[in-house]
């Protein structure tokens, strides 16, 4: 019983019930062991020398405990590295131990109700999607488009919000959410993807890119992460376009639209979309669409920004404020009453 | 020297790392494996030791898949082969689930070299005692390619190769009669390299073809003793060729 105590000093408070590396002992005349468990305590016989030095106990201690890992495979390892495979827990020797001497782990709160703490902390960042951002596939590639204010409840903290986030040349990604988690999610998966390309010597597809990024946001669920994105690029196969979300969701489509702004903007893109679109015309509608959202939805507005993902890559093709925009659709007409007095005055 | 071959972690003072070294032999001592590529197939062909009469033989597969477009022989130690096969299987499906795509053969060649050597480099196991032949089509390309991997963890890409017992008379026969072939020819070169150093006979000898459309198939003993003959038929044709004086004056 000596080893909870060991290891509970290993693991983050609280989490002991929840990630639970349980060394409990079995006999080395049990041999009617689930193979799983045999397995490891196999492999535990093999390397006394590594486990001792772990959990500083004695050979004889050794002789005498028997050992059952009962390693969860819910276990909630945090996803840090897409490239890395998932490969068997009873690996080479050094993966199982660099697992668990660096078991990824942080210091979580203190509370009477951390669930209800949990829950509480997601509230608080998920109404803030306060934005709109879109992207479809038309013939000649990706249209994709944002505004650009950033708002904190009711204050607006900023105009000028870059939300299309250049991921490589090729591929954009689109802010929805938590700005943070957005650009240092999306910083991270550039680096993944170039990590590919150096690897494997061919650029990754947008699939690939989205499915990283769709699992790395999937280990982090439930865990207050706040991201809604869409993932443009233009790969072998032609153009691709994901939707990506903090839930682990992931969808492969030819238009969306993420944030508060998006049932405006989708009611504009939907009824003026058609596939064989030109370049100008798919911009205009990416333009028109984020207008309209701006319009009506408080927690968009400042710049419509427009970029084309093609076959060589994205180009930003426009960036208007929404406000010159509106006078651009609705220009001022003299109003009546001003006509009626010229009339009058005329006859 | 006898202390410099314990624990493979230590080199030797001449630079050795003796345990890899004596894996090679182990390697050395397995069944014959040949794989040729050619511009539109690639073969693999391996020595099929006499199986006991109340062996399964179906049991006794040499030539695995680890996809639906790589395929795999290996010489040395069939256990290790059957653990390393394993894990570039789960590898393989791996792949295809986080990036939504087939593996390429240089790939998993890596993956599997990569394995093979970090088990040089740690303590208390020893290496894998077997060099395998990996073949396969590029999912995106469609170039058929051969990779060779060893028991150091080293790989490299080639035309034709050889490996376990006799290789290198194998490959000497490669190198003199290798050139680009296509189809039936590659099997047939694949065959007569393996001929080099193998009791000739379809009972013998184990062939498997990749095509790109058609994945792995495994020629049937038969179709094997039809292709010996008709290259024993050649070989005595060639002699007699030779033997004859020329006619002309």
């Amino acid at each position: 019983m000596g080893i909870r105590a060991i290891l509970s000093s290993h693991l983050p408070n609280g989490q002991f019930g929840r990630h639970s590396l349980c060394l409990a002992a079995v006999g080395r005349e049990h041999k009617k062991l689930p193979t799983l468990y045999f397995d490891i305590y196999r492999f535990s016989k093999q390397f006394p020398p590594l486990l001792l030095s772990i959990f500083g106990l004695s050979a004889s201690d050794l002789c005498s405990f028997s050992f059952l890992f009962n390693l969860s495979l819910k276990i909630m390892k945090l996803d840090t590295s897409g490239l890395e495979s998932a490969a068997s827990l009873f690996g080479a020797s050094s993966e199982l131990f660099d697992g668990f001497a660096t078991a990824p782990s942080f210091e979580l709160p203190v509370t009477n109700d951390f669930d209800g703490f949990q829950k509480e902390a997601i509230q608080m960042v998920k109404p803030a999607k306060g934005t709109t951002t879109l992207a479809f596939i038309f013939k000649e590639g990706v249209m994709v488009a944002a505004d650009s204010r950033a708002s904190m409840g009711g204050y607006i903290s900023s105009q000028s919000v870059k939300k299309i986030i250049e991921i490589n040349p090729y591929m954009l990604g689109t802010m929805a959410g938590g700005a943070a988690d957005c650009q240092f999610w999306h910083r991270n998966l550039g680096i993944k993807c170039r990590l590919h390309e150096l690897a494997n010597k061919r650029r990754i597809s947008v699939t690939g890119a989205s499915k990283l990024l769709a699992n790395i946001l999937y280990s982090y669920r439930g865990m207050g992460l706040s991201v809604g994105t869409m993932i443009a690029g233009w790969d072998e196969t032609g153009p691709g376009l994901y939707y990506v979300d903090s839930e682990g969701g992931r969808l492969k489509g030819t238009r969306f639209s993420v944030g508060s702004g998006s049932p405006y903007a989708y009611g504009v893109l939907d009824s003026g979309y058609r596939y064989d679109l030109s370049i100008e015309e798919a911009a205009e509608l990416a333009r028109r669409a984020i207008y309209h959202a701006t319009f009506r939805d408080g927690a968009s507005g400042g710049v419509a920004s427009v970029y084309y993902v093609g076959p060589n890559g994205w180009k930003k093709l426009s960036g208007d404020d929404v406000g010159e925009l509106h006078y651009k659709y609705y220009p001022v007409m003299p109003s009546t009453v001003e006509q009626e007095m010229v009339e009058v005055s005329g006859a | 020297m006898a202390r410099y071959d314990r624990a493979i972690t230590v080199f030797s003072p001449d630079g050795h790392l003796f345990q890899v070294e004596y894996a090679l032999e182990a390697v050395r001592k397995g069944n014959a494996a040949v794989g040729v590529r050619g511009t539109d197939v690639v073969v693999l062909g391996v020595e099929k030791k006499s199986t006991a009469k109340l062996q399964d033989s179906r049991t006794v597969r040499k030539i695995v898949s680890l996809d639906d477009h790589i395929a795999l022989v290996c010489a040395g130690l069939k256990a290790d082969a059957r653990v390393l096969v394993n894990r570039a299987r789960i590898e393989c499906q791996s792949h295809r689930l986080t990036v939504e795509d087939p593996v390429t053969v240089e790939y998993i060649t890596r993956y599997i070299a990569g394995l093979q050597q970090k088990y040089t480099q740690s303590g208390g196991v020893r290496p894998f005692g077997l060099s395998t032949l990996i073949v396969g089509f590029d999912p995106y390309t469609g170039i058929p390619s051969l990779y060779q991997t060893d028991p150091s963890g080293a790989f490299s890409a080639w035309k034709a190769n050889a490996t376990g017992r006799n290789s290198n008379s194998m490959r000497e026969f490669l190198e003199k009669n290798y050139k680009e072939t296509s189809g039936q020819e590659t099997v047939k070169l694949a065959i007569r390299a393996l001929l080099e150093v193998v009791e000739s006979g379809g009972k013998n000898i184990e062939i498997a073809v990749m095509t790109k459309e058609h994945g792995l198939r495994q020629l049937e003993e038969a179709e094997i003793d039809a292709i010996v003959a008709e290259i024993e038929a050649e070989k005595a044709a060639a002699e007699t060729a030779k033997k004859a004086p020329p006619k002309e004056t």
